[in-house]
């Protein structure tokens, strides 16, 4: 287990004031909040996001301030820790007072101080609603683009935070078979029937609801059910127009590029989308490619363009 | 457990919740989602609240509204702006970062004349 520097984590020094660790915290919880950070950016916005959540539970609370501080200032982010043997001896305890926050998320170094070996707000912690008769869960899963177009049939694992005969958060996990439904665009969701929290007596178990988020290779982009692509043609493609074949997610088109297409310009294949009622349209967008002058051919060429065409694409910017 | 041992589970995607749907999934009350769509959170389609079908990415959109009052202690009104900044925003640079890549097959930089 490694040292967390807590104090670091939200840029503060070791003598802040609780108004400097609420300050400070709510500068950062704004910055890296993940409903404020999609895109991206999400994944390593959240991570920030825990790690602050984790450092401000503990350093906003008086008592687990100090026992924290009773560790003492000379650890290292990152050292490898263990607890010094009765390191929260002779501390009187009162109970957590987030109890909305996700400890279960929070670090080993998080756990082992303020969990496992000091038994804090036992009874406060989430995991125990998870038992309530036939709730709902809800999940997310991540599909490719193919998957998405095409559907199918996949295992995929969900952990859900317990807790064991102890008390201890625990992450149990499940593989579950998600049959895909063709045509799943992202942000929809999928329903698994009674596959939520069991009922209690002769309630019913509650369903499983998985969020689908969609990825797409690079060169790829989606809104909605609309799918977009880059479209790689060299100069020549692009100022004389062709008929060049591409490779998209339901297959190899033929497409034509008009004559003087720019950078940017979309050519619209209607249909070609995500499937479904309706189905969304694929757009390939003109990415010009300047092709590496390798030959002395390929200079000699170039120069004769230059020289015949005179065209200056500045002319008219005023730069 | 015994669902691991029983066949796969039905699939299907959820479309066109009711109201009454998506307050018992999201665990909120129909006041509040009435405040959601009021506010243009939520857009349902259909002619009044017993005719309203709602997409199931409400279903996350009110999970995020949910965290973002409590974690940042906003109204309805300032949770609808962020959402859409937040949005918008991740489009851009979604964008950004399509258009700051190279193609397949393009060169990184100029070859060294030979």
């Amino acid at each position: 287990m490694d040292y967390k520097d807590y104090y670091k984590a939200l840029g503060v020094e070791r003598d802040a004031t609780a108004e400097d660790i609420k300050r400070a915290y709510r500068k950062l919880v704004r910055k890296y909040h993940p409903d404020v950070n999609a895109g991206p950016d999400a994944a390593a916005a959240e991570r920030k996001f825990k790690e602050v959540g984790e450092a401000f539970e503990v350093l906003s609370d008086p008592e687990k301030r100090a026992a924290y501080d009773q560790l003492g200032a000379n650890w290292q982010e990152g050292q490898a820790f263990r607890p010094p043997p009765d390191w929260d001896a002779g501390f009187e305890y009162s109970g957590g007072r987030n109890p909305q926050a996700d400890r279960d998320q929070f670090g080993d170094f998080f756990q082992d101080l303020f969990s496992q070996r000091a038994g804090f707000d036992r009874a406060a912690r989430p995991g125990a609603q998870m038992h309530a008769p036939g709730q709902d869960h809800h999940a997310k899963i991540v599909i490719d683009l193919e998957e998405a177009y095409k559907g199918g049939s996949r295992d995929f694992t969900l952990r859900k935070p317990e807790l064991d005969a102890e008390g201890h958060i625990v992450l149990r996990e499940r593989a579950i078979r998600v049959t895909i439904p063709k045509g799943v665009s992202d942000g929809q969701h999928i329903r698994l029937a009674g596959q939520g929290a069991p009922g209690i007596g002769q309630g019913k178990p509650g369903d499983l609801y998985l969020e689908v988020a969609v990825t797409t290779r690079p060169g790829f982009w989606l809104e909605g059910r609309d799918v977009y692509m880059d479209l790689p043609v060299t100069p020549w493609e692009a100022a004389l127009g062709a008929r060049i074949g591409v490779d998209t997610p339901s297959g190899r088109v033929e497409l034509q590029v008009p004559d003087h297409a720019q950078p940017g310009k979309k050519l619209r294949l209607k249909g070609r989308g995500i499937p479904g009622r309706p189905p969304g349209d694929l757009y390939a967008v003109v990415k010009i490619v300047i092709p590496p002058v390798e030959t002395a051919k390929a200079r000699q060429l170039y120069e004769e363009m230059a020289r015949e065409t005179r065209y200056d694409p500045r002319k008219k910017t005023g730069g | 457990m015994a669902a691991q041992k029983s066949p796969d589970p039905v699939c299907e995607v959820v479309t066109a919740l009711t109201l009454i749907d998506l307050c018992r999934i999201s665990g909120s009350t129909t006041d509040w989602v009435i405040e959601l769509v009021e506010e243009g959170i939520l857009d349902p389609v259909g002619g009044g609240q017993s005719a309203w079908r709602f997409e199931s990415s409400s279903i996350t959109i009110i999970a995020r509204v949910r965290r973002l009052q409590s974690d940042l202690r906003l109204n309805i009104p300032g949770a609808a702006l962020v959402l859409s900044l937040a949005d918008e925003n991740a489009r851009l640079k979604l964008r950004l970062m399509q258009m700051e890549t190279d193609p397949p097959g393009a060169m990184a930089g100029s070859e060294p004349d030979r």
